[in-house]
Protein backbone atom coordinates (compact mmCIF):
# COMPACT_ATOMS: atom_id res chain seq x y z
CA UNK A 1 0.00 0.00 0.00
CA UNK A 2 2.66 2.17 0.94
CA UNK A 3 4.71 1.51 -2.63
CA UNK A 4 1.23 2.69 -4.52
CA UNK A 5 0.79 5.87 -2.40
CA UNK A 6 4.81 6.57 -3.00
CA UNK A 7 4.48 5.52 -7.00
CA UNK A 8 0.97 7.62 -7.20
CA UNK A 9 3.06 10.89 -5.42
CA UNK A 10 5.50 10.47 -7.87
CA UNK A 11 3.09 10.33 -10.84
CA UNK A 12 1.71 13.42 -10.11
CA UNK A 13 4.99 15.37 -9.06
CA UNK A 14 6.72 13.92 -12.20
CA UNK A 15 3.33 15.14 -14.36
CA UNK A 16 3.16 18.99 -12.46
CA UNK A 17 6.88 19.06 -13.49
CA UNK A 18 6.33 17.73 -17.19
CA UNK A 19 3.96 20.60 -17.59
CA UNK A 20 6.10 23.33 -16.24
CA UNK A 21 9.16 21.93 -18.54
CA UNK A 22 6.41 22.41 -21.45
CA UNK A 23 5.76 25.39 -20.67
CA UNK A 24 8.44 27.35 -19.20
CA UNK A 25 11.86 24.94 -20.13
CA UNK A 26 11.27 24.27 -23.41
CA UNK A 27 12.16 27.36 -26.40
CA UNK A 28 9.11 28.25 -28.14
CA UNK A 29 8.19 26.82 -31.36
CA UNK A 30 8.87 29.68 -34.31
CA UNK A 31 5.87 28.54 -36.63
CA UNK A 32 3.09 27.48 -34.26
CA UNK A 33 4.07 29.28 -31.18
CA UNK A 34 2.84 28.17 -27.82
CA UNK A 35 0.18 25.89 -29.26
CA UNK A 36 3.38 23.65 -30.21
CA UNK A 37 3.63 22.99 -26.51
CA UNK A 38 0.51 20.33 -26.89
CA UNK A 39 2.76 18.42 -28.77
CA UNK A 40 4.54 17.61 -25.10
CA UNK A 41 1.59 16.15 -23.50
CA UNK A 42 -0.44 14.88 -26.85
CA UNK A 43 2.70 12.69 -28.22
CA UNK A 44 3.82 11.51 -24.43
CA UNK A 45 0.32 10.53 -23.70
CA UNK A 46 0.41 8.20 -27.04
CA UNK A 47 3.35 6.76 -26.21
CA UNK A 48 1.96 5.43 -22.58
CA UNK A 49 -1.05 4.23 -24.06
CA UNK A 50 0.83 2.43 -26.96
CA UNK A 51 2.82 1.12 -24.01
CA UNK A 52 0.04 0.18 -22.29
CA UNK A 53 -1.18 -1.69 -24.84
CA UNK A 54 2.05 -3.42 -25.45
CA UNK A 55 2.11 -4.80 -21.70
CA UNK A 56 -1.56 -5.71 -22.23
CA UNK A 57 -0.78 -8.01 -25.38
CA UNK A 58 2.18 -9.75 -23.50
CA UNK A 59 -0.54 -10.33 -20.67
CA UNK A 60 -2.42 -11.83 -23.10
CA UNK A 61 -0.06 -14.07 -24.73
CA UNK A 62 0.77 -15.39 -21.54
CA UNK A 63 -2.83 -15.62 -20.35
CA UNK A 64 -3.31 -17.78 -23.56
CA UNK A 65 0.38 -20.20 -22.94
CA UNK A 66 -0.09 -20.53 -19.11
CA UNK A 67 -3.71 -19.75 -18.06
CA UNK A 68 -2.99 -17.70 -15.11
CA UNK A 69 -5.43 -15.40 -13.91
CA UNK A 70 -3.01 -12.85 -13.05
CA UNK A 71 -2.05 -12.40 -16.57
CA UNK A 72 -6.16 -11.73 -17.51
CA UNK A 73 -5.86 -9.48 -14.71
CA UNK A 74 -2.89 -7.76 -16.18
CA UNK A 75 -4.80 -7.69 -19.71
CA UNK A 76 -7.55 -6.11 -18.85
CA UNK A 77 -5.72 -3.28 -16.48
CA UNK A 78 -3.82 -2.32 -19.43
CA UNK A 79 -6.43 -2.19 -21.85
CA UNK A 80 -8.17 0.23 -19.71
CA UNK A 81 -5.51 2.43 -18.80
CA UNK A 82 -4.49 2.53 -22.52
CA UNK A 83 -8.05 3.53 -23.75
CA UNK A 84 -7.99 6.12 -20.99
CA UNK A 85 -4.67 7.23 -22.43
CA UNK A 86 -5.87 7.03 -26.11
CA UNK A 87 -8.90 9.32 -25.39
CA UNK A 88 -6.88 12.01 -23.88
CA UNK A 89 -4.73 11.81 -27.14
CA UNK A 90 -8.01 11.99 -29.16
CA UNK A 91 -9.08 15.40 -27.41
CA UNK A 92 -5.63 16.61 -27.19
CA UNK A 93 -5.30 16.03 -31.04
CA UNK A 94 -8.33 17.59 -32.70
CA UNK A 95 -8.12 20.85 -30.02
CA UNK A 96 -4.03 21.23 -31.71
CA UNK A 97 -5.44 20.65 -35.02
CA UNK A 98 -8.27 23.04 -35.42
CA UNK A 99 -5.96 26.05 -35.17
CA UNK A 100 -2.79 24.40 -36.87
CA UNK A 101 -5.10 22.76 -40.11
CA UNK A 102 -8.11 24.43 -39.46
CA UNK A 103 -9.97 21.17 -39.07
CA UNK A 104 -10.62 19.12 -36.24
CA UNK A 105 -10.54 16.02 -38.04
CA UNK A 106 -9.66 13.92 -41.12
CA UNK A 107 -9.54 10.27 -41.76
CA UNK A 108 -5.86 10.42 -42.64
CA UNK A 109 -3.81 7.46 -41.54
CA UNK A 110 -2.45 8.13 -38.17
CA UNK A 111 -6.18 9.13 -36.96
CA UNK A 112 -8.11 6.74 -38.68
CA UNK A 113 -6.13 4.06 -37.20
CA UNK A 114 -5.81 5.38 -33.79
CA UNK A 115 -9.26 5.97 -33.65
CA UNK A 116 -9.77 1.81 -34.94
CA UNK A 117 -7.39 0.80 -31.75
CA UNK A 118 -9.49 3.21 -29.28
CA UNK A 119 -12.65 1.36 -31.00
CA UNK A 120 -10.51 -2.46 -30.49
CA UNK A 121 -9.93 -1.71 -26.91
CA UNK A 122 -13.30 -0.44 -26.13
CA UNK A 123 -14.92 -3.19 -27.60
CA UNK A 124 -12.61 -5.76 -26.00
CA UNK A 125 -13.49 -4.31 -22.70
CA UNK A 126 -17.26 -4.65 -23.78
CA UNK A 127 -16.92 -8.33 -24.40
CA UNK A 128 -15.71 -9.13 -21.00
CA UNK A 129 -19.01 -7.47 -19.75
CA UNK A 130 -20.82 -10.13 -22.14
CA UNK A 131 -19.41 -13.21 -20.04
CA UNK A 132 -19.97 -14.54 -17.45
CA UNK A 133 -17.69 -17.50 -16.96
CA UNK A 134 -14.27 -16.56 -15.59
CA UNK A 135 -12.07 -19.03 -17.59
CA UNK A 136 -14.02 -18.31 -21.07
CA UNK A 137 -13.80 -14.76 -20.46
CA UNK A 138 -10.42 -14.53 -20.06
CA UNK A 139 -9.44 -17.37 -22.72
CA UNK A 140 -11.87 -14.95 -25.28
CA UNK A 141 -10.59 -11.64 -24.42
CA UNK A 142 -6.94 -12.87 -24.77
CA UNK A 143 -7.48 -13.58 -28.11
CA UNK A 144 -9.35 -11.20 -29.09
CA UNK A 145 -6.71 -8.54 -27.17
CA UNK A 146 -3.83 -10.53 -29.33
CA UNK A 147 -6.12 -9.81 -32.42
CA UNK A 148 -6.56 -5.95 -31.31
CA UNK A 149 -2.61 -5.23 -30.88
CA UNK A 150 -2.33 -6.14 -34.82
CA UNK A 151 -3.32 -2.53 -35.04
CA UNK A 152 -0.70 -0.88 -32.60
CA UNK A 153 2.95 -1.52 -35.19
CA UNK A 154 -0.23 0.49 -37.96
CA UNK A 155 -0.31 3.62 -35.43
CA UNK A 156 3.35 3.39 -35.23
CA UNK A 157 3.96 3.10 -38.95
CA UNK A 158 0.82 5.46 -40.19
CA UNK A 159 2.95 8.60 -40.29
CA UNK A 160 6.19 6.33 -41.78
CA UNK A 161 4.83 4.76 -44.47
CA UNK A 162 1.87 7.26 -45.55
CA UNK A 163 2.30 10.77 -46.17
CA UNK A 164 -1.24 12.68 -45.15
CA UNK A 165 -2.73 15.35 -43.06
CA UNK A 166 -0.28 14.10 -40.05
CA UNK A 167 3.38 15.73 -39.54
CA UNK A 168 5.47 13.37 -39.97
CA UNK A 169 7.28 12.15 -37.09
CA UNK A 170 10.11 13.71 -35.46
CA UNK A 171 11.32 10.60 -33.18
CA UNK A 172 12.57 7.51 -34.87
CA UNK A 173 11.56 9.54 -38.28
CA UNK A 174 14.95 8.97 -40.42
CA UNK A 175 17.58 11.33 -41.24
CA UNK A 176 15.34 14.36 -41.55
CA UNK A 177 13.45 14.35 -38.30
CA UNK A 178 14.65 15.63 -34.86
CA UNK A 179 13.74 18.07 -32.42
CA UNK A 180 15.62 20.55 -30.75
CA UNK A 181 18.26 19.97 -27.64
CA UNK A 182 15.90 21.95 -25.25
CA UNK A 183 12.71 20.72 -27.02
CA UNK A 184 14.43 16.74 -26.76
CA UNK A 185 14.71 16.80 -23.50
CA UNK A 186 11.70 18.47 -22.36
CA UNK A 187 10.43 15.46 -24.41
CA UNK A 188 11.60 12.85 -22.96
CA UNK A 189 10.74 13.67 -19.30
CA UNK A 190 7.18 14.17 -20.23
CA UNK A 191 7.47 10.67 -21.56
CA UNK A 192 9.14 9.32 -18.79
CA UNK A 193 6.48 11.35 -16.52
CA UNK A 194 3.80 9.52 -18.40
CA UNK A 195 5.20 6.24 -18.15
CA UNK A 196 5.17 6.58 -14.61
CA UNK A 197 1.65 8.13 -14.49
CA UNK A 198 0.46 4.74 -16.50
CA UNK A 199 2.59 2.27 -14.63
CA UNK A 200 0.78 3.82 -11.23
CA UNK A 201 -2.61 3.59 -13.01
CA UNK A 202 -2.35 0.14 -14.15
CA UNK A 203 -1.12 -1.07 -10.71
CA UNK A 204 -4.28 0.29 -9.29
CA UNK A 205 -6.64 -1.18 -11.69
CA UNK A 206 -4.77 -4.46 -11.16
CA UNK A 207 -5.19 -4.04 -7.97
CA UNK A 208 -8.95 -3.84 -8.67
CA UNK A 209 -9.62 -6.32 -10.30
CA UNK A 210 -7.51 -9.01 -7.82
CA UNK A 211 -10.12 -7.59 -5.50
CA UNK A 212 -13.01 -8.25 -7.41
CA UNK A 213 -11.60 -12.33 -8.09
CA UNK A 214 -11.15 -11.94 -4.28
CA UNK A 215 -14.84 -10.88 -3.97
CA UNK A 216 -16.09 -13.17 -6.31
CA UNK A 217 -14.39 -16.22 -4.27
CA UNK A 218 -16.01 -15.21 -1.32
CA UNK A 219 -19.59 -15.28 -2.64
CA UNK A 220 -19.27 -18.81 -4.13
CA UNK A 221 -17.93 -19.57 -0.45
CA UNK A 222 -20.91 -17.74 0.94
CA UNK A 223 -23.27 -19.40 -1.56
CA UNK A 224 -21.99 -22.91 -1.01
CA UNK A 225 -22.02 -22.58 2.75
CA UNK B 1 -0.66 34.72 -26.71
CA UNK B 2 -2.61 33.53 -29.62
CA UNK B 3 -4.21 30.06 -28.99
CA UNK B 4 -3.07 29.78 -25.70
CA UNK B 5 -6.59 28.61 -24.91
CA UNK B 6 -6.16 25.46 -26.92
CA UNK B 7 -2.92 24.56 -25.04
CA UNK B 8 -4.93 25.68 -22.09
CA UNK B 9 -8.30 23.26 -22.69
CA UNK B 10 -6.25 20.34 -24.34
CA UNK B 11 -4.28 19.92 -20.74
CA UNK B 12 -6.97 20.72 -18.84
CA UNK B 13 -9.48 17.77 -20.35
CA UNK B 14 -6.43 15.49 -20.29
CA UNK B 15 -5.94 15.90 -16.56
CA UNK B 16 -9.73 15.68 -15.99
CA UNK B 17 -9.99 12.20 -18.03
CA UNK B 18 -6.86 11.40 -15.74
CA UNK B 19 -8.58 12.68 -12.50
CA UNK B 20 -11.90 11.18 -13.24
CA UNK B 21 -10.49 7.80 -14.54
CA UNK B 22 -8.70 7.47 -10.87
CA UNK B 23 -11.82 8.48 -8.93
CA UNK B 24 -13.70 5.91 -11.14
CA UNK B 25 -10.82 2.85 -9.63
CA UNK B 26 -11.48 4.46 -6.10
CA UNK B 27 -14.96 3.90 -6.14
CA UNK B 28 -14.90 0.60 -7.48
CA UNK B 29 -12.48 -0.39 -4.84
CA UNK B 30 -14.91 1.24 -2.19
CA UNK B 31 -17.91 -0.83 -3.70
CA UNK B 32 -15.73 -4.18 -3.21
CA UNK B 33 -14.71 -3.41 0.24
CA UNK B 34 -17.96 -2.65 1.25
CA UNK B 35 -19.44 -5.90 -0.59
CA UNK B 36 -16.62 -8.04 1.40
CA UNK B 37 -17.81 -6.39 4.54
CA UNK B 38 -21.42 -7.55 3.77
CA UNK B 39 -20.32 -11.45 2.80
CA UNK B 40 -18.28 -11.59 5.98
CA UNK B 41 -21.45 -10.16 8.23
CA UNK B 42 -23.62 -12.50 6.04
CA UNK B 43 -20.95 -15.19 6.84
CA UNK B 44 -21.02 -14.78 10.28
CA UNK B 45 -24.47 -14.83 10.50
CA UNK B 46 -24.79 -18.39 8.73
CA UNK B 47 -22.16 -19.54 11.11
CA UNK B 48 -24.13 -18.99 14.32
CA UNK B 49 -26.89 -20.12 12.79
CA UNK B 50 -25.94 -23.67 12.37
Amino acid sequence: MAKRVLLGAAAVLLAIAAAYAAFFVAPEERTMGVLQRIFYFHVSCAWAGLTAFSVGFLGNLLYVWKRGEKYDWLGVSCAEVGVVFTTVVLISGPIWAKPAWGIYWTWDARLTSTFILWLLYISYLLLRTLIEEPDRRALLSALFGIFAFIDVPIVFGAIRWWRTQHPAPVIMGGPNSGLAPGMRGTFFFAVFAMHILMWFLIVERYSLEKMRNDVELLRQEAEAT
Amino acid sequence: MKNLDSVFWAYMLGWAIFFGFYLSIAKRSNDLRAEVERLKKSALGNSRGK
